[in-house]
C-alpha cells in the first residue's frame, strides 16, 4: 500500500492517519512550511519544525502545535515521522515517513542553494520522493544568490547616488528576509512595508540575524532618498507608493528569469532570485534522494513526469492545491490592479 | 558584438524613452563606424534574411543542450520566444568573443546561409560557446531573422544627432533607404550618415532613387468641432492601401513603400505612368487596387497577392489592377517642397496632374493609363457637422475614414507634430460580441500567459427552441486587454481548461468580449465562412453571459452591409 495518497483534503498517510499540508480542515496536519498555500487555518492538530514554529504562529495565531526539532523522530499511529531541512524558508521541512521498512519523503517546497536565513536543504534517501516542480523546465537556471545580491546592491547604490528610493517588491515571507540578510546595509537605511515587519520579528525571534529595518511611516523624505524599501508585490501601483516621489522599482522572483514576465510588470528591474529549486536543483534533489519512484505535486508537473519516466524512474503526479501563492506572486496579483500603461 | 548585445539588453530592459536614448548615445559614442553602421541598420528595422531555418535551429539547439525535442518545445511554449529559449537552455559558455558586430554579421551570421546541417551544428556550437546570455540571445535573434527592438527610428536619429552634433532632420533624410536590402551597411555609409552637412554634396549623389522620410498622421478620435475653424483644414478620404512615394529622377522611376521597400517591379502599371512625370518629381500617396470603371476600390485583401507573391503574373495584374492616388507633392523640378504649406503643395500637385492628364488625353482613352495616377480630391465642407456626416459614409465608399490636414502644415518627418498636423479620423470598427473558446500562450510580454484567443459566435440563436446552438470560431485576437485583465483571463483559462490540443486549450465557453474588426469577407477557408480583418478585443463584456453573444446571423448582416458598398 502507498504510504501517501492524494485525497480531496490533501496528501494523506493512511497508515498514520495524518495529512501533509492539507488544504481543507483535518484532524492532524504535518506542515512543511508557513506559506499560505501549505499552511492553512482550521486543522485540529499541527506538527511542524521548531525553527518554523514562530512564523507559523505569527501567521495562523493560536493553533495546537507540536514543534519538532529537525532530525528527531515521532511515532504517529505506528508511522515514524521525522523532519529534515528543505532550505526554502525559515523552518521549511521535508517530511520523512517510515513504515514497515519503506521510506517516503514529501519535499514541500525546497531549494538546494545556500540561504543565510534558514537551514540548508538536506538530501534524504527514500524509496519514493514527492517533489515540487515550480520551476521544472530547463529554462530555469539560477545564478548564485551572492551574484544577485551584488546586482541588487549595485542598483540600490546607483539609486541612492541619484537620490531616488529603491523599491524592491518581494514575497513578504522568506524572500524579504533573505534579501535583508544579503544586501550591503552600509548603502543606506532599510524600510519594510507593514506586511513584512511581523515576519522580520518572527525571524529575529528565531535567532536569524537581520539588519535594522524600520517601518515606512517612521521614515522621512530625506531618508527615503537613499533607502531600500521592501514591499510585497501587491503594493505595486497602490496608493501606498505615493509617499515616494522619485523611485526606481524592481521585483525579486524566479519568474523574472523570463523577459516576458519582466516586461509585463513594467518595472525598472527584475532580479532572478527564487526560493525554489531551479531545473538543475530539482534534478540534483531527485537524484540524491535515490528514489525509484517520484511523485510530482505542483508547478511544471507534466514535463517533469515525462522527463523522469524517460530517465527510467517510475513517475506520477498528485493533484494538489499548492503553488497558487507562488504564481500569485507573479502572474496573478489581482490586488494590484496595474494596467499596461502604468 | 558585446557592446551591441549590452545595448540590446539595455533597450530591452527599460520602457523609459530617456533611458533608451542614453543607452543609444553611449553606444554610438563608443562604437567603431563599421559596427555602428550595422547597429543603425538593425535599430532602424533592417532585417537580413533568415540564415538558418527555424526548424533546424530548434533541433540543433535542443541537441546542444541535451534536451529531447518535446522538452525543448515545452520550454519554448513557456518562454514564448525562440532566441530567449535557446539562450536559457544552453550550457555555460566556454569563452568569450571580442569580435565586433560587423565581423560577426559579415563573416559569421550571413555566411551561415545554405550550409549543411552538419556544418551548422559545428559552427553554431562554436558561436554559442563564445557568448554569454545576452550575446546568445542577440545572435540567435539575428540568425533567425527575428531581431526586433523597442526603439523608434526617430529615437535612433536623435541619438545620432546628439552624438555627432548634426541636425536631426538632416540625419533623418540621409537615413532613408538605410535598411534597403540592395546595400550592405559599411563604415563609409555610416560616416556619410553622420557627417557634418556639406552644402555642395547632396545625399542623392550617392543614390538618386531615395524617397523622403514619410510624414505620419496622428489618430483622431474626438469630435471634429474641437479643431477650430474648418477653413484651416483640408479633408480627404483615407484610402485603405499601401502608403508609397513615387520618385522620378534622371529618367528613372522608383516606387517605395512606407517600410522603405522598393516596390517598382511589383507595380509595373504605376511605374509605367510615373515614367511620364517630369524629372525631379516626388509624389506621396496610396497604392490601392481599383478596377477600371469601378466607383470604389477593391477591398485591401485584393492587394495581398500583389505584395506577397514572388512573381506578379498577368492574372494577378488583372485581378487586382493598382492605381496610385497622389495626395502630396514633395519635390518638383528637383526642388524640395516640404517646407511649403500643405495648401501650396496640394495646388501644385493638382496642377501637375491636370497638365499630365491634358497631355495624355490626346491619344488615350479616359479609362486608359492616366487613371492609374489620380489625385486624392479635397472634400469640400463648410461645417464640422457636415464633415461628420460624410465621415459616416466612409464604409460604403470603401475607405477607412477621413484625413484632416492643416492647410498651413509643412511636410514633417515621421510622427512629429511640430510641422503642423495630419490627422487620421477613422470610422468606428465593426463589432460583435463573441465567446472565448480557445486560448494559447502568447509571445513577448505576454509570454507564458494564455493570451492568444479564438473567439466564436453562435451558429443560431441559442434561445430558439429548435436544435442546439453551436459556437463557431470566427476570429483570433490578442490585443486590447489591460495587463490586469490578461492575468485574470489567464487564470480563467487555466482553471476551466476542458481539453488540450498541443499548445492550445479549449475552455468553458463563458467569457464574452466585444471584438472589433475593420473588414469582413466571405471565406470558404474558415469554419464560419467569414474572414475578418484586424480583429482585436475592444472590451470585456462582463455584463453578458455567453448565451447573449452574437450569432453568425449578425456577422452575415455585416457582410451584407459590406457587400452593398
Amino acid at each position: 500500500m502507498d504510504l501517501v495518497i492524494a485525497r480531496p483534503e490533501g496528501l494523506y498517510c493512511p497508515s498514520g492517519d495524518f495529512y501533509i499540508d492539507p488544504w481543507r480542515p483535518v484532524e492532524r496536519a504535518v506542515i512543511t512550511h508557513a506559506h499560505a498555500d501549505h499552511a492553512r487555518w482550521g486543522h485540529r492538530h499541527y506538527l511542524a519544525t521548531r525553527d518554523g514554529a514562530g512564523v507559523l504562529r505569527a501567521r495562523l495565531g493560536g493553533i495546537d502545535l507540536q514543534a519538532l526539532p529537525y532530525g528527531e523522530t515521532v511515532d504517529v499511529n505506528g508511522v515514524r515521522i521525522s523532519l529534515h531541512p528543505a532550505g526554502h524558508v525559515l523552518g521549511s521541512t521535508q517530511v520523512r515517513i517510515e513504515s514497515r521498512g519503506e521510506v517516503w519523503v514529501a519535499s514541500g517546497d525546497y531549494k538546494v542553494e545556500p540561504d543565510p536565513t534558514c537551514a540548508p536543504f538536506e538530501a534524504v534517501r527514500c524509496d519514493t520522493f514527492i517533489t515540487e516542480s515550480t520551476f521544472g523546465l530547463p529554462i530555469y537556471r539560477w545564478q548564485s544568490g551572492d551574484e544577485i545580491m551584488t546586482e541588487i546592491d549595485a542598483w540600490w547604490r546607483t539609486n541612492a547616488e541619484l537620490g531616488r528610493t529603491s523599491i524592491l517588491f518581494c514575497y513578504a515571507f522568506g524572500k524579504a528576509q533573505r534579501i535583508l540578510a544579503g544586501v550591503d546595509q552600509a548603502i543606506g537605511p532599510i524600510f519594510c512595508h507593514g506586511a513584512i515587519e511581523p515576519l522580520n520579528r518572527a525571524y529575529r525571534a528565531a535567532g536569524v540575524v537581520l539588519p535594522e529595518t524600520r517601518a515606512v511611516p517612521d521614515g522621512n523624505a530625506a531618508e527615503f532618498k537613499r533607502a531600500l524599501v521592501l514591499a510585497p508585490p501587491s503594493a505595486q501601483g497602490s496608493p501606498w507608493m505615493k509617499r515616494f516621489p522619485v523611485y526606481s522599482d524592481a521585483f525579486a522572483s524566479g519568474w523574472m528569469r523570463l523577459r516576458g514576465a519582466r516586461r509585463r510588470r513594467a518595472l525598472d528591474r527584475g532580479f532572478v532570485l527564487s526560493d525554489h529549486a531551479d531545473w538543475p536543483g530539482l534534478q540534483l534533489a531527485i537524484d540524491a534522494s535515490g528514489a525509484q519512484r517520484v511523485i510530482v505535486t505542483h508547478g511544471q508537473v507534466a514535463p517533469m513526469v515525462r522527463w523522469l519516466e524517460e530517465k527510467g524512474l517510475r513517475a506520477g503526479a498528485f493533484e494538489t492545491e499548492y503553488g497558487d501563492e507562488e504564481l500569485g506572486a507573479d502572474t496573478a496579483p489581482d490586488d494590484s490592479g496595474k494596467s499596461a500603461s502604468s | 558584438m558585446k557592446r551591441f548585445a549590452a545595448l540590446y539588453s539595455a533597450l530591452d530592459a527599460t520602457t523609459s524613452t530617456s533611458a533608451k536614448l542614453a543607452a543609444l548615445v553611449e553606444y554610438f559614442r563608443a562604437a567603431p563606424a563599421r559596427d555602428a553602421a550595422w547597429a543603425v541598420y538593425f535599430l532602424a528595422g533592417g532585417k537580413p534574411r533568415q540564415s538558418v531555418p527555424t526548424r533546424l535551429l530548434r533541433t540543433l539547439a535542443a541537441e546542444r543542450a541535451g534536451l529531447p525535442e518535446w522538452l525543448f518545445d515545452e520550454a519554448y511554449q513557456a518562454v514564448g520566444d525562440l532566441a530567449e529559449t535557446i539562450a536559457h537552455i544552453m550550457p555555460d559558455a566556454l569563452g568569450t568573443s571580442d569580435l565586433g558586430l560587423a565581423d560577426w554579421i559579415e563573416t559569421r551570421v550571413l555566411a551561415l546561409r545554405g550550409l549543411s546541417p552538419e556544418t551548422l551544428r559545428v559552427r553554431l556550437g562554436e558561436y554559442w560557446d563564445q557568448l554569454d546570455w545576452g550575446g546568445r540571445f542577440l545572435l540567435t535573434k539575428l540568425i533567425s531573422g527575428g531581431f526586433r527592438v523597442g526603439v523608434s527610428r526617430q529615437l535612433v536619429i536623435r541619438a545620432l544627432a546628439e552624438v555627432v552634433g548634426v541636425d536631426h532632420k538632416k540625419i533623418a533624410q540621409r537615413m532613408v533607404g538605410w535598411t534597403d536590402a540592395r546595400h550592405m551597411p559599411d563604415a563609409a555609409r555610416y560616416l556619410q550618415l553622420v557627417a557634418a552637412p556639406d552644402p555642395n554634396v547632396s545625399h542623392l549623389d550617392h543614390d538618386p532613387g531615395l524617397p523622403y522620410p514619410f510624414f505620419l498622421a496622428q489618430p483622431w478620435q474626438q469630435s471634429a468641432d474641437t479643431l477650430g475653424d474648418p477653413a484651416k483644414w483640408i479633408a480627404e478620404w483615407k484610402w485603405d492601401g499601401i502608403r508609397g512615394q513615387i520618385v522620378k529622377r534622371g529618367g528613372q522611376v522608383w516606387l517605395w513603400s512606407r517600410g522603405e521597400e522598393l516596390l517598382t517591379e511589383r507595380f509595373p502599371e504605376i511605374a509605367a505612368i510615373a515614367a511620364l512625370l517630369p524629372d525631379g518629381t516626388v509624389l506621396d500617396g496610396e497604392i490601392i487596387a481599383w478596377r477600371a470603371g469601378d466607383d470604389k476600390p477593391l477591398p485591401f485583401a485584393a492587394m495581398q497577392p500583389r505584395i506577397t507573391r514572388k512573381t506578379v503574373t498577368r492574372k494577378i495584374l488583372d485581378d487586382a489592377p493598382a492605381v496610385f492616388i497622389a495626395y502630396d507633392l514633395l519635390e518638383y523640378e528637383g526642388i524640395d517642397l516640404r517646407e511649403q504649406p500643405q495648401s501650396e503643395r496640394r495646388a501644385r500637385l493638382a496642377e501637375l496632374l491636370t497638365a499630365l492628364r491634358a497631355e495624355l488625353l490626346g491619344d488615350l482613352l479616359p479609362t486608359g493609363p492616366h487613371a492609374v495616377l489620380r489625385l486624392s480630391h479635397e472634400l469640400p465642407f463648410d461645417s464640422w457637422g457636415a464633415l461628420e456626416t460624410l465621415q459616416r459614409s466612409s464604409r460604403a465608399r470603401g475607405v477607412e475614414g477621413l484625413m484632416l490636414k492643416e492647410r498651413s502644415a509643412r511636410y514633417g518627418t515621421g510622427r512629429t507634430r511640430s510641422s503642423g498636423l495630419w490627422l487620421k479620423w477613422k470610422v468606428d470598427p465593426y463589432t460583435a460580441d463573441a465567446v472565448l473558446i480557445y486560448a494559447q500562450r502568447g509571445h513577448g510580454r505576454r509570454a507564458s500567459l494564455y493570451t492568444d484567443f479564438t473567439f466564436a459566435v453562435w451558429d443560431r440563436n441559442p434561445a430558439a427552441p429548435e436544435g442546439q446552438a453551436v459556437l463557431v470560431p470566427f476570429a483570433k485576437a490578442y490585443s486590447g486587454l489591460t495587463d490586469a485583465e490578461m492575468r485574470e483571463v489567464d487564470a480563467f483559462v487555466r482553471k476551466t481548461t476542458v481539453e488540450k490540443f498541443g499548445p492550445v486549450r479549449s475552455v468553458t465557453p463563458e467569457l464574452v468580449f466585444e471584438i472589433g474588426f475593420e473588414g469582413i469577407q466571405l471565406s470558404p477557408r474558415h469554419k464560419s465562412g467569414i474572414a475578418v480583418r484586424f480583429p482585436r478585443i475592444l472590451r470585456w463584456r462582463r455584463d453578458k453571459p455567453a448565451s447573449e453573444a452574437d450569432t453568425l446571423g449578425t456577422l452575415q448582416g455585416l457582410l451584407g452591409e459590406a457587400a452593398e458598398r
